[in-house]
């Protein structure tokens, strides 16, 4: 919460010790076993906070039952013997005063005292467990229902506190910690502002939380209508589960909840939108009002009773035209001077009309064709599980060249400075002059290599099945090398200082592509073989766990996931406002490439194992259908 | 053409016929050669600060740290830097606790996950990423200021450099600076203060933000909150210009071009950093001074 950097000097006199011996106060924890007041059996720490902990206590009181309390500590950190004491007596007072509120969504104080610098107050204790930890315990959204029914809860309970008399009491830290749901599901409020009073010298300076707070309580201000803001706030955070402590503050308005959670109704979300008005006047003006704003909701989307459903899918989309081989097409293609050219299974490459899907040519190689075609010169380049490189006339399709590995190649070419760089099974990392169609030179890694090579820098850098990742000079020499744990089949990719590509590991790396110092890591939900896509600063990819990724290339901060329905292997490609990415769930996927939102999506006949190619607006992809299809981007 | 048939296996080049498809052209390789000179060159990180109480404090909660290596040898070398500046705040003296404490922590967590990589015979890069590094080194010094100093907090803007690279962890208001001899100077850190933050909505104009009274509210700070936010980052070294690190007590009080001013026109790093410290004292010194300019020579 609002921190000041200065204290008002007064203060300032008041709590500063004459030494600071013995000021940096222990905070251990209380061990269980220990009893308190020979009364509290303390059993476990259920919550750690600000100002000490929450313990799980039996009141031996009741010896045959087992009555269990929550027992909340807190410690006073002030070092003025004065002052302590004035904390303690503040404590006390609020005890009381919570002691005497009734109401179903506040649990009991049954006791309170205090031993040496620390205070304890016996609650009654919450089977179930704080809405914080349901938000972050479930993978997907919360229904709406389900928030919706506890943010009317919530509304009564600061209805009921805003109206004490004969002064109104103000909760000053709602936020989902501070909410829990109990085994029958109701709402209960813990954490009231009580222990705030342990924040010497700081008084108004450090309610609440921050991320939760309105603008006006950073200042020192708690309010009705604060509380009314950080209810707004709550509900935010449960319905988009995007935590406000992690962003800055209010900036609720640039993270719309139907923008992350398309699940949301627009009434709903506007109810959440005008209780966290930047100016107070604009907000509800009281717990009652917003609780019948969210009834009224409720009322009319039907929400109380209705399941959510998913996003409308447009599947309208005709293909402009489409094109069949005889066995999978597992590669991306390549559009060179109005021709599309693929790779297929069928061993062969096939030469198409791309304004029209018309057929012009195909070539035969002895293997199936994985690879992405290069073309370079007016030839095409690729490589074949036959253990060969063949470079073909882009317009008569005969033979040129062709170059043999000792293993099926099923890297693409990387033609640069006069030669074509491709990696084989056969582990080595081919370096082929384009003129004499023989080996400038070859470098030996361990393992097969599958991941295309990058070449930039005068360096070439390419990854390994055994996870190596090397960079090699253009004399062949090692320049250097990482290793990730699993194989590195993914393609990589430079931008500015980083080179980038992901690992059957589960990792989106980014290394300085001077050195090969990790930069930053990216956890992805399983492991990956999509190679990343730089647009703007934000890098793309897909992973085995079937999500598309959008990571921030300074920050290493996730964006936004879009879930398909299967594995993504495809490559995402961005092409203006849109990225194209295919699933092996056979869809191609359109989606704004800032949000993550999804535009539209075609489903194929097989699955998408190749990467979509984006050209004058044309969409391209083949899918293990057998067929490439164009389609209008 | 000896060094041509060294790069690429004795292969024999013929005429070169078209600059796209040669092996490589004469200006290729020179740039090859050129570029190859240029790794072994030594290239320096070095870097000047400079700290004051102001004029107007009797205790100085600012803290700062810099420490700069060069390992050259057959290798090449690779410049390395960690310089950071805490802002120390608390209602008693824990303001310079927690700045000291922050400084010390952050540095000694980087040092340690370096210590192969720098003094080891074989040497060995860190397991984690730089990035990593830098989030669980706040996250260590946040743990220790909580319990060391409770209900204090700090500031902390701290730079690792690492060859061309700049990885920054950043709370609070202190700044971080690139400045460019042709006169651009960028903030590249974003300050978690209240009125920045009211600024950055809109809600009060600069001009307001000037003298808005509550210019001290920070909405981030180390040690304080529950979880706690770093802004990490990793940026480029500013190409033939400097890495600037400071608290507010300067840039609060100095204007951008005044500081421009002062680092181009003076003799040395040092003496810029004197020198920024004394105008910040000039204009009255409000507030505790610390500084640190970083520059990559060669
Ligand atoms: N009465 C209770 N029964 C069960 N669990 C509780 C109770 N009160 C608090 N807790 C748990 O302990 C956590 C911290 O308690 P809280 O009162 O919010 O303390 P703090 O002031 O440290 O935030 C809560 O988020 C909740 O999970
Ligand atoms: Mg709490």
């Amino acid at each position: 919460m609002g921190f000041f950097k200065e204290f008002p000097l007064e203060t300032q006199r008041i709590t500063m010790p004459e030494d600071s011996n013995g000021d940096a106060t222990p905070r251990r924890q209380l061990e269980s076993g220990i009893t308190l007041l020979k009364r509290y059996l303390i059993q476990d720490v259920i919550g750690v906070g600000g100002m000490g902990s929450v313990y799980r206590a039996r009141d031996l009181h009741f010896p045959n039952v087992v009555k269990l309390v929550a027992v909340k500590e807190m410690i006073n950190t002030a070092p003025d013997p004065l002052i302590r004491q004035t904390i303690v007596q503040n404590f006390e007072r609020e005890a009381n005063l919570l002691a005497t509120l009734n109401h179903h969504s506040i649990p009991r104080i049954y006791d309170y005292f205090t031993e040496e610098n620390r205070s304890y107050l016996v609650i009654e204790y919450i089977h179930g467990k704080d809405l914080e930890a349901i938000i972050s315990g479930n993978d997907g959204f919360l229904t709406e229902e389900q928030v919706l029914t506890w943010g009317i809860e919530l509304c009564e309970v600061l209805s009921f506190l805003h109206n004490h008399k004969p002064d109104p009491i103000i909760f000053r830290d709602m936020k989902p910690s501070n909410v829990m749901i109990d085994h029958n599901g109701e709402v209960k409020l813990v954490d009231f502002g009580i222990a705030k009073t342990f924040q010497f010298g700081q008084k108004g300076t450090m309610i609440g939380t921050e991320g939760y707070s309105p603008p006006e309580q950073y200042r020192g201000e708690a309010t009705p209508l604060a509380d009314l803001y950080a209810l707004g706030a709550t509900l935010h955070h449960a319905l988009s589960r995007r935590d406000p402590r992690m962003e800055p503050p209010f900036s609720f308005e640039e993270r719309p909840i139907r923008k992350i959670n398309p699940g949301v109704t627009a009434e709903v979300d506007a109810v959440v939108t005008r209780s966290l008005q930047y100016n107070p006047e604009d907000r509800f003006q009281t717990a009652a009002e917003m609780k019948d704003a969210l009834l009224a909701a409720a009322h009319k989307t039907g929400i109380l009773s209705k399941v959510t459903t998913t996003i409308s899918q447009a599947n309208g989309i005709k293909p402009l035209w489409k094109f069949k081989c005889e066995d999978e097409i597992r590669s991306t293609p390549l559009y060179y001077q109005n021709t599309l050219f693929t790779g297929c299974y069928d061993n062969n490459l096939y030469a198409i009309n791309a304004g029209n899907g018309e057929f012009l040519w195909k070539y035969p190689s002895e293997g199936g064709i994985v690879s992405k075609p290069v073309a370079f010169d007016d030839n095409i380049y690729f490589g074949s599980e036959d253990h060969r490189l063949h470079v073909v006339g882009a317009r008569s399709g005969k033979v040129v060249w062709t170059y043999y590995t000792n293993g099926p190649v099923r890297s693409s070419v990387r033609i640069a400075e006069g030669h074509a760089f491709l990696g084989s099974d056969d582990k080595y990392l081919h370096a082929v002059n384009l003129n004499s169609g023989r080996a400038a030179w070859k470098f030996e890694t361990s393992d097969p290599i599958r991941s295309t090579p990058f070449v930039a820098n005068e360096l070439v850098y390419v990854g390994n099945e055994i996870g190596d990742f090397l960079t090699i000079d253009f004399r062949g020499e090692l320049k250097w090398r990482f290793r990730a744990k699993r194989a590195i089949t993914s393609s990589p990719v430079i931008d500015k200082q980083l080179v980038l590509f992901s690992s059957l590991d589960g990792t989106l790396y980014a290394l300085d592509h001077r050195n090969g110092f990790v930069v930053w890591r990216f956890r992805l939900g399983k492991g990956s073989i999509s190679s990343p896509c730089v647009v703007d600063d934000i890098v793309f990819v897909g992973a085995a766990d079937g999500f598309i990724y959008a990571v921030e290339a300074r920050t290493s901060k996730e964006l936004w996931r879009f879930r398909t329905d299967h594995q993504v292997t495809s490559s995402p490609a961005v092409y203006k406002d849109s990225l194209y990415c295919g699933s092996v769930d056979g869809y191609l996927y359109c989606l704004e490439y800032r949000t993550g939102r999804l535009r539209w999506k075609f489903g194929t006949e097989g699955q998408i194992i190749g990467s979509p190619l984006v050209y004058d607006d044309i969409v391209y992809v083949g899918s293990t259908d057998n067929q490439v299809y164009a389609l209008l981007a | 053409m000896e060094f041509f048939r060294k790069l690429f296996g004795g292969q024999v080049v013929k005429e070169v016929d078209t600059a796209t498809t040669a092996p490589l052209t004469d200006q290729q390789i020179q740039s090859i050669l050129h570029g190859t000179k240029a790794q072994f060159d030594l290239q320096q990180l070095v870097a000047a600060s400079g700290q004051s109480v102001g004029k107007q404090r009797e205790l100085n909660e600012d803290s700062l740290l810099a420490l700069t290596a060069t390992l050259a040898g057959n290798s090449g070398s690779l410049p390395f830097g960690i310089y950071i500046v805490a802002d120390g705040m608390g209602g008693h003296q824990f303001g310079e606790v927690a700045s000291n404490v922050a400084i010390r922590i952050v540095a000694g967590h980087i040092i340690r996950k370096f210590q192969s990589y720098l003094f080891s015979i074989k040497p060995s890069p860190p397991d984690e990423s730089l990035q990593e590094i830098m989030q669980t080194a706040v996250r260590d010094a946040q743990k220790i200021i909580q319990t060391e100093a409770p209900s204090s907090g700090t500031t902390l803007t701290a730079a690792l450099v690492l060859g061309q690279q700049v990885t920054i962890a950043h709370v609070g208001d202190s700044r971080a600076y690139h400045i460019y001899p042709d006169g651009r100077v960028e903030v590249v850190t974003r300050d978690h203060s209240l009125v920045k933050r009211l600024e950055e909505l809109g809600h009060i104009s600069p001009a307001e933000a000037e003298n808005y009274p509550h210019r001290n509210v920070l909405y981030r700070a180390l040690g304080q909150g529950e979880i706690l936010e770093a802004d990490v980052f990793t940026v480029s070294f500013p190409q033939a210009g400097y890495l600037m690190l400071c608290s507010d007590g300067l840039w609060g009080v100095v204007a951008d071009q005044d500081m421009l001013k002062i680092i181009r026109e003076a003799p040395s790093l040092q003496r810029a950093c004197q020198n920024l410290v004394e105008a910040a004292n000039t204009a009255g010194g409000p507030d505790n001074i610390s500084v640190i300019i970083a520059q990559m020579i060669g």
